[in-house]
């Protein structure tokens, strides 16, 4: 019932890809975040070394005999050397002077810093530099000066940090985004599940199963099996009114035709006169093949009705069919037609019993009413490979070779079904029973049937097979 | 044998009764399920015919309670409604056969004597005409020592004969009883089965007329 | 059309006359610094220009002869030119840049580290599989290849009687208790002019507190001073001094002719190990050549083969590190604190007013 229902992309798939794309995002936010929290860090890191080697630097500055002294102590630059290997400069200069160090050391723009040391980022002997600058005021000699120290590092140091750090960062980033990524597609796939589980519950109901659903469902589903559990009310209510209908249908055109048969009846029995007899006779006659056409219309609109959702119980055919022959025996009985059978112990059919036996029943009737009085009507059940084959031998004659198929089609009348009451509805009938079983129905002249032989068919006649594939 | 029938159409249960009566039978006609209890209650029938669709409720539930009751009564139910429906209804509640509306009056004859064959009819209901006894369930002839089974229609004809002897039924009377409509037959078929019928009785004191122009009749020799 | 012709031959001529007159400067402006020895070693008058290796050095063309010889054997078409220098003339050398060299080895491990900070050398990516110790290579410009310890040399026949002391301290107690016996018989080098006695002076200072305890005592017992430590060892020898201390154990190993009148301690509080280093200059022609000659030397340094020319003691991996007693002087900008003009101009003045107490 799905072939191609139009589908409107996937749930599933929608949610991992927003799932893992927010997945993406934020391992990308966490990357660029924790790398520029770590660059400032690591920035801040390499400035404070600086800043510490040129502090120890300022505190070795001293004023001896009218002279700024300083003592540069030697950890202020191998402690910089043992942070990385970057090349180093430094400069120590009094105001405007330099006193000693690296003389074209560039200068940071604006007023030496007091107090806090102050970081630039410049161009010294074609490499990128980080400096920072302290600078003090020492009273000389009453006069004040300023003296400035400036040390510098190279930034390949800082740079190779980086780059470590941005691996990390992005290993980090990546680690995240794979685990995220895995959570969100298991996520997608769990939240699915109940629309899976629901569709299976469903799908698993048999053909009559109306029940409303009642199992429980996460509660953005409820409005879904809400309309569901209306629509299947509704289809109840539709189908049991169709049920209805046929039934009542049923009634309304046979008790008036009831009504009008007993009362052709009573005039007949008062009527003297042959061609008022002849007429009554044939009125009584037209109301039957009313009454009998209504009831194979209804009998097939059942049929159709039922075939739709075509229910599964374990039918025995073989009793089913002897329970047939024991109601219709009567009636064969009044043309003293004899009924023989072979019904044999055979495996259960899958199939809705109520259709095989308006099948059968159908056929037997045709059987009956087309067979001449004292004659023989067989009913043979043959276990045949994987399939059960039930015949109906009887001998009216025959059908015409070649007509067999013409004969199912509706309304068709047979050759030798002159006079006889009854419309080609029941092979119809029969046939769409068994094909909607998966099997099929044959039609053959009695003698060329490959089933058993006939118990000596005295005249022609015709088999009729309906063959049902085993479950 | 005494029927009982439940049916609420008046016009069909006089056609009903009539034919039965014309039978042999006894008929007692109860219009509604109250009438039908009465009646259930106070005589034994040997058949009862259960319309489902009455005035005072379902035949069902009278079915339901008769079988309650141990009632014995085979029932033959009478219905209008789709077979599909009601068949597994009625026979489950107790029927023992159904017949749906409009039937053939010759349809209703057969399964009525096949309920009351399967039922047991005893031997009680045995007919006797001069030296011919004719069970009509087992549908045998005895004549002295020999017993002769009789075709449907044979055996129908001489159960007319045999509940009114030394009437003349003409073809056309018989015709409407032997035949059903379906069947197109001519007045002249009738003379095959009368001419069987005298066939069997031959070496009887039990004989077969032809009153010329009226019809037949069967009269001790 | 001709005049163009023309104007550009003249152009060309133009040209090749200001190179030769150029090359005759540079050829003249080349003898202007001062070098202590000149070798050529290779294919004899070989064609001038080709695979010349040009190497300014500190060291004696003896002591490298053979390696610089090993390292030919496989080079049939390399030329090296080997000029030796002080360490001094060799700095001047390269920052002034009047002298075109491919390759600077040098024993002043400052002055190296200085022209590798300042700018003037180039990196080189050791060949493959070298296993060097992470503290004999700055920055891949300053290779190390040899590891040669500050020792105190001692005069047998001057400790007669006396345990000869293995440590500083052990110095210093046996010098304050006969003070009389070592007065005068005390030399070192003199750092105002010596580089390498400068940087192991240094040294000492930046790793104990008690050099300049020391250096009192050496001054207050007439400490003698040198130039450099071949004189030192001979004084030792001939009965002249007593103690001599910061000698290049290196040179003093190597004196195996005085093997049994001189003792070489390496003090056990801790010897400080100076590294010879090379590095490839900026302005190298051919800094090829100047990588593979440094490899060779790596190799012969480092490697797991004892090569046979070469001339230094090899100590194990184990035994030198810069946590051991035996240590390599750290490699780094530390080394440019005391070339610093104040810092050094300081350390001078105390070491006038405490070594010769003036």
């Amino acid at each position: 019932m799905s072939r191609g229902l139009p589908t409107s992309g996937s749930i599933r798939r929608r949610l991992t890809l927003q799932l893992v794309g927010s997945a993406a995002f934020l391992a990308s936010l966490l990357f660029v975040i924790v790398l520029g929290f770590t660059r400032d860090v690591s920035q801040q890191t390499h400035d404070s070394i600086l800043a510490a080697s040129a502090t120890s630097i300022m505190d070795s500055v001293s004023v001896r005999s009218g002279e700024v002294s300083v003592d540069i102590p030697y950890a202020a630059l191998s402690m910089l050397g043992n942070v990385s290997s970057d090349r180093v400069f430094y400069r120590i200069a009094q105001d405007d002077s330099v006193l000693t160090g690296y003389a074209d050391l560039p200068l940071p723009d604006g007023a030496p810093p007091r107090g806090q040391p102050r970081f630039d980022t410049l161009h010294y002997k074609g490499d990128s530099i980080r400096m920072v600058t302290l600078a003090r005021r020492v009273s000389l000699n009453g006069q004040v000066s300023d003296v400035v120290i400036s040390v510098a590092q190279t930034r390949e140091g800082q740079a190779a940090q980086l780059a470590e750090l941005t691996r990390n960062a992005l290993q980090l980033g990546l680690g995240f985004f794979m685990i995220a990524a895995f959570l969100a597609i298991w996520a997608a796939q769990s939240s699915i599940r109940p629309l899976a589980e629901l569709a299976e519950a469903v799908s698993r109901r048999g053909p009559k199963d109306l029940r409303p659903v009642r199992r429980p469902v996460p509660s953005e589903m409820i409005p879904l099996v809400t309309s569901l559990n209306r629509f299947i009310e509704r289809l109840r209510v539709s189908l049991s009114r169709s049920e209805d209908f046929i039934a009542e249908a049923a009634h309304r055109v046979r008790t008036p035709l009831a009504t009008v048969r007993t009362q052709a009846e009573i005039t007949l029995r008062r009527v003297e006169r042959d061609e008022n007899r002849a007429s009554l006779r044939e009125m009584i006659r037209a109301i039957d093949e009313s009454s009998r056409a209504a009831g194979q219309l209804l009998d097939h609109a059942m049929v159709t009705f039922r075939t739709d959702s075509l229910l599964r119980e374990e039918v025995d055919l073989g009793a089913l069919s002897r329970e047939l022959l024991n109601r219709l025996r009567p009636i064969a009985e009044l043309k003293d037609i004899a009924l023989h059978s072979d019904l044999p112990q055979t495996p259960p059919l899958s199939g809705d019993p109520i259709l095989i036996q308006n099948a059968v029943r159908n056929l037997l009737d045709n059987a009956i009413k087309y067979a001449p009085s004292e004659s023989d009507i067989q009913v043979i059940l043959r276990k045949e490979g994987a399939e059960l084959r039930l015949s109906i031998i009887d001998e009216a004659g025959g059908f015409p070779s070649g007509d067999t198929d013409a004969l199912t089609a509706r309304f068709a009348r047979g050759a030798n079904a002159e006079g006889t009451i009854g419309s080609g509805l029941g092979l119809t009938i029969a046939r769409e029973v068994v094909e909607a079983h998966g099997g099929r129905l044959t039609i053959a002249p009695s003698q060329a049937t490959s089933g058993p032989p006939a118990a000596s068919p005295r005249r022609e006649g015709s088999c009729v097979s309906l063959c049902f594939p085993m479950s | 044998m005494r029927f009982l029938l439940v049916e609420d159409n008046l016009s069909l249960a006089a056609a009903v009764e009539d034919r039965l009566r014309m039978d042999g039978h006894v008929v007692d006609h109860a219009p509604d399920i109250s009438v039908a209890d009465d009646y259930a209650a106070t005589a034994d029938y040997d058949l009862i015919l259960l319309d489902i669709m009455l005035p005072d409720g379902d035949g069902r539930d009278f079915l339901k309670a008769h079988r309650n009751r141990q009632g014995t009564t085979p029932v033959i139910v009478l219905t209008a409604r789709s077979e599909v429906s009601d068949r597994v209804g009625v026979l489950d509640l107790g029927a023992d056969d159904y017949i749906t509306k409009p039937f053939d009056f010759s349809e209703l004859e057969a399964r009525c004597r096949a309920v009351l064959r399967r039922h047991g009819g005893g031997s009680s209901n045995q007919k006797r005409f001069g030296s011919v006894v004719f069970d009509p369930m087992a549908g045998t002839l005895n004549i002295g020592e020999k017993t002769v089974s009789l075709r449907n229609k044979e055996l129908r004809l001489l159960e007319i004969f045999i509940n009114a002897p030394d009437r003349i039924f003409s073809k056309s009377k018989l015709v409407d009883r032997l035949f059903s409509y379906e069947e197109d037959v001519s007045e002249n078929a009738i003379e095959v089965y009368v001419g069987r019928l005298r066939k069997h009785l031959a070496g009887s004191d039990v004989e077969i007329t032809t009153v010329r122009g009226l019809g037949y009749r069967m009269s001790l020799a | 059309m001709r005049f163009l012709v023309f104007s550009n031959v003249l152009t060309v001529a133009l040209r090749v006359i200001s190179l030769f007159c150029l090359a005759g400067i540079l050829g003249g402006a080349a003898q202007a610094f001062e070098i202590e020895d000149q070798r050529r070693f290779g294919p004899a008058a070989g064609a001038a220009g080709a695979d010349v290796l040009r190497v300014l050095s500190t060291t004696d063309t003896d002591l490298l002869a053979p390696l610089i010889e090993s390292f030919l054997r496989s080079r049939p078409t390399v030329v090296v030119d080997y000029v030796t220098v002080s360490s001094s003339e060799l700095m001047r050398a390269v920052v002034e840049g009047d002298a075109a060299f491919d390759l600077a080895v040098s024993s002043a491990l400052d002055l190296q580290t200085k022209l590798a900070n300042d700018g003037y050398t180039r990196a080189h990516s050791p060949a493959g599989r070298l296993r060097i110790p992470d503290w004999a290579v700055w920055r891949d410009h300053v290779f190390a290849f040899s590891q040669e310890p500050a020792s105190i040399v001692l005069s047998p026949a001057a400790f007669e009687g006396l345990e000869m002391p293995r440590s500083r301290q052990a110095l210093m107690s046996l010098l304050r208790r006969y003070p009389n016996r070592f007065r005068g018989h005390i030399g070192t080098y003199d750092v105002e002019t010596s580089g390498l006695g400068y940087l192991f002076a240094t040294q000492d200072l930046r790793t104990s507190e008690s050099f300049w305890r020391m250096m009192e005592i050496f001054g207050s017992l007439d400490l003698r001073l040198y130039c450099c430590s071949g004189e030192m060892i001979e004084a030792v020898a001939r009965g002249e001094l007593a103690i001599a201390y910061n000698v290049l154990g290196s040179y003093a190993r190597a004196r195996v002719d005085l093997a049994d009148r001189i003792e070489i301690v390496d003090p056990q509080d801790y010897t400080n190990m100076m590294l010879r280093t090379a590095v490839v200059l900026k302005g190298a022609d051919r800094p090829d050549l100047a990588g593979a000659f440094i490899d060779h030397l790596l190799r012969a340094a480092w490697g797991n083969q004892r090569d046979p020319a070469y001339p230094f003691p090899r100590y194990a991996t184990a035994e030198t590190s810069p946590t051991a007693a035996l240590r390599p002087i750290q490699m780094g900008p530390g080394l440019l604190v005391f070339l610093d003009r104040l810092k050094r101009a300081r350390f001078l003045e105390e070491w006038r007013s405490t070594v010769l107490q003036k």
